[in-house]
């Protein structure tokens, strides 16, 4: 059982980023004590959050082979549309939201019909679109104003947290539905006669999934607030459950529905699936659309979390991050490998090195030279492993 | 079962195929063969429906048949195995053998079921050289590869089985195994057009020779009437002795 379990945690291609991320972790824990604290790492899933999601959407680009490099301004122009939307026109939370979103679809939809239908390559496009909204963000936030966002609702995503009852009910619910999916469909792909997933590994990854929800929650509903008399400040952030939903949903399309295995086919043999009667190029729009509509919920949680929006949100070092994300997380960049639980782990990474090394007390200086490296690392072991398996043939 | 009448094709001003006739028979390996340039390919793509004809006309089971896209052939029961395979290194046997064509339960994909019937298929073929049909297709030998691509064409009910060159990347012992398992499809009832420039493959396997010399169908004979030489002969000048 030993040897089994060991076996399938060898080929799981998140490996080299879940150990890294246990090594910085206990190196910071050591260090700096303070790193293992209830605040900071509730303080660490907002951080992360953002890029966490834009990283998401760009597992389904980079799956196909494609960049797209304009995700980050892209977000920062959905967040500018929200902002506007919520501030001079003063329309409600979810009408704003929702006009945010459809933005980043939109988006999406032009970029994907470049790059498929006009056939110029995704980087050329996706650049130019990178600079042209830097312009957008400051056309739309006339010439670099800064909007705050005091909705009381989009601030709670970033800002607020769940009851503690309700984390560990949530909590208890996801593992168990977890459970549920995992043991039926194992019961009835035996009960057909075909390969099955042995129970151990799947009690295994039950156990696993149940440990690091408790751990997750129990600690994050721990007292944070230096003075908990006067603000008491616990609970699950609310951006948790968010981003649990949204990988929830994007693994079920990727895994369980032809569309998700059409996308895996195009980003592995465009010629095959072509041939095999895809439509090529709606795939390859449709990636484009994912991304930039998830950019675009990675605005509002930037927004959310500044309280504000000014024409650098979503620009600096997100685009790069969440790049870095997927593929320290394990997705290719030469297409066809990747999952959307790689952009949490790889986004994780992330948000553990610029929270960490901020209290070391190190500049913003050394923090981009090191994620800087950890993203060569990352992309080296790809095209490594990319490498050998084409000598095996 | 198959039947091309007075087929041409040009590309511009290049006549490719002039007047081509052809029969494929159930049951029967018809080995499709010429020099390069010969129009070979061109003749197999018309009837895949990649390439539509200028003229001419295609019988099914004796009825005129109108194939304008690889769905079309797909709907007579026609497949194509190209020689560069056209399978996902990234994706599973069974992935790979439904691709496009996955079997789903609502939304979801149904995965046993699709599983189930690719093991079946393997099985009918007599196939036993895969370890699992989970198995990545990169993880497969040349030989593997060709088979599971020969399997996908099975899968569906197809009733004519093109193979484009498939054994021009194999091994000895790996090119006896497809040759096998060409000649299982022919006697499981299927029709079969084997291209081939390999002589010892032809003579192997094949019911009947169709012989195309520079777009022109110059001979269609058995093959226990011909020999080595004459078919190489055929293939080089467009003629042979004692060959009408």
């Amino acid at each position: 059982m030993i040897g089994t379990m060991l076996g399938a945690i060898k080929r799981s291609p998140a490996v080299p980023a879940l150990a890294g991320l246990v090594v910085l972790c206990t190196v910071f824990s050591i260090m700096r004590p303070r790193f293992f604290t209830a605040g900071n790492l509730a303080n660490l899933t907002t951080q992360g959050a953002q890029i966490t999601v834009i990283a998401m959407g760009l597992v389904f680009v980079l799956l196909l082979g494609e960049i797209d490099l304009s995700a980050g301004f892209a977000s920062g122009v959905c967040a500018g549309v929200l902002a506007v939307s919520l501030a001079r026109y003063h329309l409600p939370w979810y009408f704003s939201a929702l006009v945010a979103v459809v933005t980043g679809t939109l988006i999406g939809f032009l970029l994907g019909y470049l790059v498929a239908k006009i056939g110029i390559p995704s980087f050329v496009v996706t650049l130019a679109a990178f600079l042209a909204f830097q312009g957008v963000a400051l056309l739309l936030l006339e010439e670099g104003k800064n909007i705050s966002v005091r909705e009381p609702i989009i601030v709670a995503i970033a800002n607020r947290n769940l009851y503690p009852w309700l984390g560990w009910a949530l909590g208890g619910f996801g593992v168990l539905a977890f459970a549920a999916v995992q043991f039926l469909s194992a019961a009835r792909r035996r009960a057909k006669g075909v390969t099955a997933e042995r129970w151990q590994i799947t009690l295994t990854k039950v156990i696993v999934l149940a440990v690091l929800t408790g751990g997750i929650v129990f600690v994050l509903n721990e007292e944070r607030s230096a003075n908990p008399l006067f603000a008491s400040l616990k609970g699950v952030p609310i951006v948790v459950p968010i981003v649990v939903v949204l990988v929830v949903l994007w693994t079920f399309v990727l895994r369980r529905t032809a569309y998700g295995r059409h996308l895996y086919a195009v980003g592995g043999n465009r010629e095959a699936a072509r041939r095999a009667g895809i439509n090529v190029d709606r795939i390859r729009i449709s990636a484009f659309v994912i991304c930039s509509t998830m950019a675009a919920i990675g605005g509002i949680i930037a927004a959310s979390r500044a309280n504000s929006v000014d024409p650098n949100t979503g620009g600096s070092n997100v685009l790069l991050y969440a790049v870095g994300a997927a593929v320290i997380g394990g997705t290719s960049l030469f297409g066809g490998k990747g999952r959307v639980i790689d952009a949490v782990i790889g986004g994780l990474v992330v948000a553990v090195i610029e929270n960490g090394m901020s209290l070391m007390n190190y500049g913003a200086g050394i923090k981009y030279v090191v994620t800087g490296i950890v993203l060569l690392l990352a992309a080296g072991v790809d095209a490594l492993s990319r490498k050998r398996t084409d000598a095996d043939r | 079962m198959l039947e091309v009448r007075g087929i041409n094709k040009s590309f511009g001003a290049v006549h490719v195929l002039r007047d081509v006739g052809m029969k494929a028979g159930t049951g029967e390996v018809t080995a499709l063969v010429g020099d390069n340039g010969a129009g070979k390919s061109t003749l197999v793509k018309c009837i895949g429906g990649i390439y539509s004809v200028d003229g001419g006309e295609i019988l099914i089971d004796g009825e005129p048949a109108t194939i304008h896209s690889p769905r079309d052939a797909a709907g007579y029961g026609i497949e194509i195995v190209y020689q560069d395979l056209a399978l996902c290194d990234n994706l599973d046997i069974v992935q790979n053998m439904f691709l496009g064509r996955e079997r789903k339960s609502g939304l979801v994909l149904d995965e046993p079921s699709m599983e189930q019937l690719a093991a079946q298929t393997l099985e009918t073929l007599a196939v036993r050289t895969v370890a699992t049909v989970r198995q990545p297709v990169s993880s497969l030998s040349g030989g593997q590869r060709q088979t599971v691509a020969i399997a996908k064409a099975v899968l569906w009910n197809s009733r004519l089985v093109i193979l484009d060159e498939p054994t021009a990347a194999l091994g000895v012992q790996q090119t006896a195994q497809v040759l096998e398992l060409v000649r299982r499809l022919a006697d499981n009832g299927l029709a079969v057009i084997l291209i081939s420039h390999n002589m010892n493959d032809v003579f192997a396997v094949s019911d009947r020779i169709a012989a195309l010399y520079l777009g022109q169908m110059v001979a269609q004979v058995k093959t226990t009437d011909v020999t080595h030489a004459q078919v190489v002969e055929l293939i080089t000048s467009g003629k042979s002795e004692g060959i009408k």
